[in-house]
């Protein structure tokens, strides 16, 4: 179609559809209402299992099947971005240069590294208690490590950033989850279970399974965050045209 | 029993992790031997499901059984349907394994089993969809199946069309799947539910049906429509169908396409079809003109192409059409006959696919044009294609006649006409390239339409061009073909497969002379058909009108954009008179 | 006033869809796909407000002292963030092979699939 075809079916339906739009938005409920029964049971729910954030008791104990939907999507698109994005037999590997930093940027990165990757920690560490939990510290962790990027260069980051050991452990935590949940069924009375003691309200180990299920996350989103993040500059600094011969 | 529901999901995504986990030190053989240890038992896992799933299971994840009528967590459903899904999924994730033993040569290094491990999270997310009993989860899954399918169909990334192929498909669907979320937005913002039978009881407790639920309707039949490729949702298939690499394409037209399908039927039952809600009318109504829309626009363009591959892709979208049409008219005896036809549907098109996949790596071309006798050396292979086209067609005693003929007499009139029409011309198309390609009957055709793709100079899928065919290339459609049959053949099975879809008995579900009839009627049509294009070129030639139609066809993500608003609007429109009469 | 939110959620989406439809660099359609992804979070969050609510964590929060928003809202925006992350880079890898293949980014120049 010639884009001005395109524009005019674009017009039709793009008119049709923000018309279904507002109209729904007028038939729904004022916003910042006072309905919501299946919320009102979460909180119930989360406290009863001891679970101080609310967010996470769904995610890993409530709803905790679609987080493991969740984690495989995310480990799917590892894998498919690890087979995309892999050397074809026209393409060669090429050394990546060294590169110099300026020193400023070296020294801040270099201190910013040990504090950023200690804070995503704390984020996954501390899911069930605070906002914040396995996903979410696990991305502050990988873009951590790459800082060294910045702060050094591309060689330096790839003496840290093995990535397939990255790779085994992201199938290792995805793995963990798994198995965390068919014990539920062993041990408890369903897959993903929550079959451990809830604990002390507001303690580190508060909340049964999910501290585990968490921690298993966050170590699955930092390792796919990391390979994921190593593919594409891999493709612009290392994977080269032609068989290098 | 229904504990083991989430176990169906749990295993398959295992098995990948695990693939994933020592698939550096793995060697090949090892590894895809695991990929189908693990995908056969899980496909065993979901027969012994369906053998129980009378009376319905019910799994709430996690132990979240609900407490006076209310739960927070997430239900799994077990029906005879949905664990029927999962079961072809799952087997033909086993053919399409076994189909691609030592086949594919370009396993990245160090990665021996990236690609059973795809495919078994790909099963994982199609299980997952099949039972889910939660519209969030349902998203979730459907998200799942989606990646992973984008990613094995971009597998061949040194081909230019392979990577475009996959883009295409990886925006329309996922725009798709996020018009879903925003439906799924709207219908929680209404009930406070994300379970599919609450969300259905909130609608009705409040009353008659007004924008709101239009618009959720609208919003999450798009999504579907579009996995399920109805027109004008289905620019995507062609193009993907066309580059994935054939154990894929196995997978896409076989069961993935028919789960959108199925995520159709669930949705609108458990949810829409109240009373208060959309009115089964206007579910009809919006259905039947896209999908007789789908069939008609399929047939031709199949009939149109020079690239196998394509070809058979858009006589997956015709045959889309036809099972829409079916769930459309909203009738028991509709339902059997669309279980019966996709699981007919399933072992044909794979069958062939499987066939198509051996020219490919043979010849290294799938252009119906320049094999034109080539293959007449492959005997074995020309059977069996031969044999899958007629049953495309409805040839008696193959499941596809059954199901179709059983659906055909349930809609009735017209429709009937439509359905003989649409399925004699595409398995005519097929039949006119089996005749072409393996037996060398009629001239060869010259260059026709330039704005065509051909499939000239395709890359082989395996490291070197075949010089004989490995036995498992043949023997998966066989295998295949044979269970298409005997889904037709075998007295009892329709019995059965009309029970597990309604849970009572169904009585009319055998061959009378009607059905024999109507099957042999369209399978005369295709033959005949299928000879006049190979003996006399011109009468059959591409008429003037193809051009605009073969146009639409661009390639461009833009255009398919534009035309899949336009099907939103389209779905709305026609189900609003019966909202503002009711 | 209070349907503001719900309106720029469907603004958000359209103008998404607006953008993927003409777009000519497909690193910029599949930003586009992210901002119509964005409506749904922008939906999910604004369906489960509550007036004068606060998050719904109780560390520091005596339960039942103050109203809390809807935390199924949030678990869903989080699930949703992710799938979304996720698709963008598979989707994006693939604008990355095409660009190697095909030696152009604009969709108006790739013809290899067409008829």
């Amino acid at each position: 179609m010639t884009r001005r075809v395109r524009l005019i079916v674009l017009a039709v339906g793009g008119t049709g559809l923000a018309a279904l739009l507002v109209a729904a938005c007028f038939c729904l409920p004022g916003f910042g209402g006072d309905r919501h029964p299946y919320g009102d049971r979460v909180v119930r729910a989360s406290l009863a299992r001891h679970t101080a954030n609310t967010i996470a008791s769904v995610n890993f104990d409530q709803r905790s099947f679609d987080t493991l939907g969740e984690m495989s999507i995310l480990f799917a698109s590892v894998l498919g971005t690890v087979v995309l994005l892999r050397q074809t037999r026209d393409e060669h590997r090429a050394e990546p240069e060294p590169e110099e930093v300026a020193l400023p940027v070296r020294r801040y990165a270099l201190v910013v590294l040990p504090v950023a990757v200690l804070t995503g920690l704390y984020v996954i560490a501390h899911g069930q208690l605070s906002p914040g939990g396995g996903f979410q510290g696990g991305v502050v962790v990988a873009t951590a490590l790459h800082l060294l990027y910045l702060g050094a260069d591309y060689r330096a980051l790839e003496r840290i950033r093995p990535v397939g050991t990255y790779e085994a452990g992201d199938a290792l935590a995805a793995s963990a989850y798994l198995v965390l949940g068919l014990a539920g069924a062993v041990a408890g009375t369903a897959v993903l279970a929550n079959f451990l003691p809830y604990g002390t309200f507001n303690t580190l180990s508060s909340g049964g399974t999910v501290p585990l299920l968490n921690a298993a996350i966050g170590m699955e989103g930092a390792c796919a965050v990391v390979v994921l993040l190593a593919r594409f500059p891999d493709q612009a600094v290392e994977i080269e045209k032609g068989d290098g011969r | 029993m229904h504990h083991l529901l989430p176990v169906l999901v749990a295993v398959p995504l295992l098995g990948a992790t695990v693939l994933v986990a020592c698939g550096q030190r793995l060697p090949r053989v090892v590894a895809e031997t695991l990929g189908c240890a693990f995908a056969a038992g899980t496909a065993g896992l979901a027969i012994v499901l369906l053998l129980n799933a009378s009376p319905p299971l019910t799994e709430w994840v996690g132990g979240w059984t609900p407490v006076g009528g209310e739960s927070v967590g997430i239900v799994l459903v077990g029906v005879g349907p949905g664990l029927g899904m999962a079961a072809v999924a799952s087997l033909l994730t086993v053919a399409a394994l076994a189909y691609s033993w030592h086949y594919f040569d370009d396993a990245p290094r160090r990665h021996a089993g990236s690609f059973p491990a795809l495919m078994l999270l790909f099963q994982g997310g199609m299980c997952g969809f099949a039972i889910a009993g939660d519209l969030f989860d349902a998203f979730v899954f459907f998200e799942l199946m989606s990646v992973v399918a984008y990613a094995l169909t971009g597998h061949r990334v040194e081909e230019a069309k392979a990577v475009q192929g996959a883009l295409s498909f990886g925006v329309l669907n996922s725009l798709g799947a996020y018009a879903v979320l925003m439906g799924i937005g709207l219908l929680y913002a209404r009930t406070g539910e994300l379970t599919l039978v609450k969300i259905g009881q909130g609608l009705d407790r409040h009353g008659g049906p007004d924008a709101l639920t239009l618009t959720a309707f609208a919003l999450v039949l798009t999504g579907l429509l579009v996995k399920a490729a109805a027109v004008p949702f289905h620019f995507w298939l062609p193009d993907a169908h066309a580059v994935a690499p054939t154990p894929v394409c196995m997978l896409l037209s076989g069961v993935m396409v028919e789960l959108g399908a199925y995520g159709v039927w669930r949705i609108y039952r458990t949810v829409f079809s109240g009373l208060a809600v959309i009115p089964a009318s206007d579910l009809e109504r919006a259905l039947v003109v896209l999908s007789v829309l789908t069939a008609v626009v399929g047939a031709v363009m199949c009939w149109y192409q020079r690239h196998v591959k394509r070809l058979l892709a858009y006589s997956t979208v015709a045959h889309m059409g036809l099972f829409l049409i079916g769930i459309g008219s909203l009738s028991p005896e509709a339902d059997d006959g669309v279980a019966l036809y996709i699981l007919g549907h399933a072992g044909v098109k794979t069958a062939l696919f499987a066939c198509t996949g051996v020219l490919l790596d043979r010849y290294g071309s799938v252009d119906e044009h320049a094999l034109h006798g080539r293959a007449r050396r492959l005997r074995g292979v020309a059977v069996l294609y031969v044999v899958s086209t007629l049953s495309l067609a409805g040839l008696p005693p193959f499941g596809i006649g059954l199901g179709k003929a059983v659906l055909e007499e349930s809609v009735g009139g017209p429709l009937t006409v439509l359905f003989v029409a649409v399925s004699a011309v595409t398995a005519g198309a097929v039949l006119r390239v089996a005749t072409r390609v393996f037996f060398g009957l009629g001239t060869q055709p010259g260059d026709g339409s330039s704005y065509e793709t051909t499939g000239i100079r395709e890359e082989p899928e395996t490291r070197h061009r075949l010089s004989r065919v490995p036995d498992t290339m043949t023997a998966v459609p066989a295998v295949l073909l044979v269970a298409s049959l005997a889904v037709g053949a075998v007295p009892g099975f329709a019995a059965a497969v009309g029970h597990a879809m309604s849970g009572g008995a169904a009585p009319s579900l055998h061959w009378t002379r009607g059905r024999l009839l109507l099957g042999l009627t369209s399978t005369l049509l295709a033959l005949g058909l299928a000879t006049l294009a190979v003996t006399r070129s011109k009468p059959l030639g591409e008429p003037s009108w193809m051009a605009p139609l073969r146009r639409l066809q661009s390639g461009h993500i833009g255009d398919y954009v534009a035309w899949m608003l336009v099907g939103t609007t389209l779905l709305a429109a026609r189900a609003l008179p019966g909202i503002l009469n009711g | 006033m209070s349907v503001l939110p719900y309106l720029v959620a469907a603004w958000v989406f359209l103008v998404g869809c607006y953008g993927l439809a003409t777009s000519r660099n497909l690193i910029h359609a599949v930003g586009c796909l992210a901002v119509c992804q964005s409506a749904t979070y922008v939906l999910l969050l604004a369906v489960g407000y509550r007036d004068g609510g606060t998050a719904p964590v109780f560390s520091d929060l005596k339960p039942g002292s103050r109203p809390v928003v809807d935390p199924v809202v949030q678990a869903l925006a989080l699930t949703d963030v992710v799938v979304g992350a996720t698709v963008t880079a598979v989707l994006l890898a693939l604008v990355l092979q095409i660009s190697k293949r095909h030696g152009t980014v604009d969709p108006d120049e790739l013809s290899e699939l067409r008829g």
